[in-house]
């Protein structure tokens, strides 16, 4: 084993986590909500995903690789309809409250959808029972053998992982500035009220950061599926820690430093796993050095690696 | 063209706005003066929007406004350039005037805009790819202006466009505002430099903690003694 193995596996974990983080962040960059179900937005995003697959692959036992695009969009969906519904009936009538109602909302819709998923996601017919982990199908083109490049071994669903992150992040580089609503996002951010007096509805900009962030979300929920072979009701909760994490490590409300915050706790957590001697290594210690590095980042520099120090307006 | 009746704002249980009605017709400036505190302030922002009113009416041009929601208010021809410039520091100036124009479609009409508002102020156009926040104060007001023009609005509401500003550069803003009075925008003007402000002015308010205490034209408020003592520094 290479130094570069390792590597590689905490760049493809640490996708997983910038997909996810860039929800978190986001969101707080316009709204200043730490949304703690989101997570759970990356669970349902997998098992849409897995549903999309059930209904329109399962009956030929379809594993061909165009399957994938179909249980992406299948998965963004439900993840990012789950997402609006959330913002729009838990949230938003709780916009002008204290902070720690739409945070105390946010563990309950945590709770309602991990239940939600185990309970009745079985008792749709044809769908397996989701009390326990459940199958994720495996399509050859992206999860057969690992391949050797280089000297390191490359799992399959690695390339699709960091190959999701890259084209959702240009995709993101290009909507926040280059577009018209992606400006009005960038102006909401700096100053809500002022960006009501040219016209913007921030309402609306709201419910568009929520589904970004679901889609990108839903995207590391099938991703996730692929590269560990299953997915199961709690799945969101360590990811969704994990990527907060993130968020926080690279900037809260900097969507680049999501991205480079995901990346680099993704590859100390697996760097340290294998790094790290006697009994502090291993695979059961790779959740402590991640918070670990967070405790440090946050002791030397609480804006992130990323973020900028928040100075007053002129 | 914009009418007030009986307008109260409060913040919670106190009122900062009391009861208060004035009138701003069409092609006039319309000035609103007073000390800090006395609801000036709150009376544009509830205008525009930002605020609703415990009580009382806002009508514009023949529409009820005083329920409309802000980003819809701007749609109907009103803009507010709100105290303290605010306008979006990380953002380069030219972003800033195109959120000016936000809502508006005719792409031939707003680069016509854009070009107006750069004749006005040239250094916006010379410095218009830099971020906003590392503009001076005064260059900051004119990009607040210049974003408020971008909706192409019938009345344009001005809260405090001198304050902090030297004397040269207040004495260009002031110039600007008579320009666009000149081109036939409306204008509802809040300063606290009340001389500047009622030179300009076909009618001026005075507000007092919420209640409008006096009103006439510029000049009669600039020879009215009350006036002269408390808001003009002369004994």
């Amino acid at each position: 084993m290479t130094f570069l193995d390792p590597l590689i596996n905490g760049l493809s974990l640490g996708s997983l986590y910038a997909l996810i983080a860039v929800g978190y962040t986001v969101v707080y960059g316009i709204v200043q909500l730490i949304n703690f179900a989101h997570g759970e937005i990356f669970m349902v995003g997998a098992f849409g995903a897995l549903s999309t697959w059930i209904v329109l692959g399962q009956a030929s036992a379809n594993l061909s690789w165009w399957m994938l695009p179909l249980m992406l969009v299948g998965g963004m969906v439900v993840g990012v309809t789950v997402a609006v519904l959330m913002e729009r009936f838990a949230y938003r009538p709780l916009r002008h409250a204290p902070r720690l109602a739409p945070l105390i909302t946010a563990i309950g819709i945590s709770v309602f959808l991990q239940e939600f998923v185990r309970l009745f996601y079985g008792a749709i017919p044809g769908f397996p029972d989701a009390k326990a982990a459940v199958v994720f199908p495996q399509i050859e083109f992206f999860t057969g053998p690992a391949i050797e490049f280089g000297g390191a071994v490359i799992q399959r669903a690695t390339f699709f992982t960091l190959g999701a992150l890259a084209v959702s992040w240009a995709f993101l580089w290009f909507f926040v500035n280059k577009t018209k609503i992606g400006r009005a996002m960038l102006a909401t951010s700096q100053d809500p009220d002022t960006a009501r007096l040219m016209g913007i509805d921030v309402n609306r900009i709201i419910t568009i950061a929520f589904a970004v962030g679901a889609a990108l979300a839903a995207i590391a929920g099938t991703a996730h599926g692929l590269r560990y072979g299953n997915i199961d009701f709690k799945m969101g909760f360590l990811a969704g820690l994990k990527a907060f994490t993130a968020a926080v490590l690279g900037g809260i409300g900097n969507i680049n430093g999501a991205v480079v915050g995901g990346l680099v706790l993704g590859v100390v957590e697996s760097l340290a796993t294998v790094y790290v001697p006697g009994q502090f290594g291993g695979a059961a210690w790779k959740d402590v050095w991640a918070f670990v590095l967070l405790i440090i980042v946050l002791v030397f520099r609480p804006q992130g690696i990323m973020g900028a120090k928040v100075v007053d307006r002129a | 063209m914009l009418e007030v009746k009986d307008l109260v704002v409060a913040y919670g249980k106190v009122r900062a706005v009391k009861g208060i009605s004035f009138r701003v017709p069409q092609g006039q400036v319309v000035s609103l003066l007073g000390t800090n505190g006395a609801g000036k302030t709150t009376t544009l922002r509830t205008i525009s929007g930002l605020l609703r009113p415990e009580s009382g009416e806002v009508w514009f041009e023949g529409q009820r406004i005083d329920r409309v929601p802000a980003h819809k208010v701007v749609q109907l021809g009103l803009a507010h350039s709100p105290e303290g410039r605010r306008i979006f520091p990380r953002l380069s100036v030219e972003d800033n005037l195109m959120l000016g124009a936000f809502a508006r479609k005719d792409a031939a009409g707003i680069a016509k805009d854009l070009q107006r508002v750069f004749a006005l102020f040239e250094i916006l156009k010379e410095r218009r790819s830099q971020p906003a926040g590392t503009f001076s104060g005064g260059e900051q007001q004119m990009l607040a202006i210049g974003r408020a023009m971008m909706s192409r609005p019938r009345l344009l509401m001005l809260d405090e466009p001198s304050m902090g500003l030297s004397p040269l550069m207040m004495q260009k803003i002031m110039g600007t505002i008579a320009e666009l009075q000149s081109e036939g925008v409306t204008i509802l003007l809040v300063e606290q430099n009340a001389a500047a402000a009622l030179e300009l002015s076909d009618h001026a308010y005075v507000l007092e903690v919420g209640n409008i205490t006096l009103d006439g034209t510029g000049r009669q408020l600039l020879d009215d003694d009350r006036v002269k003592r408390a808001y003009l520094g002369e004994s």
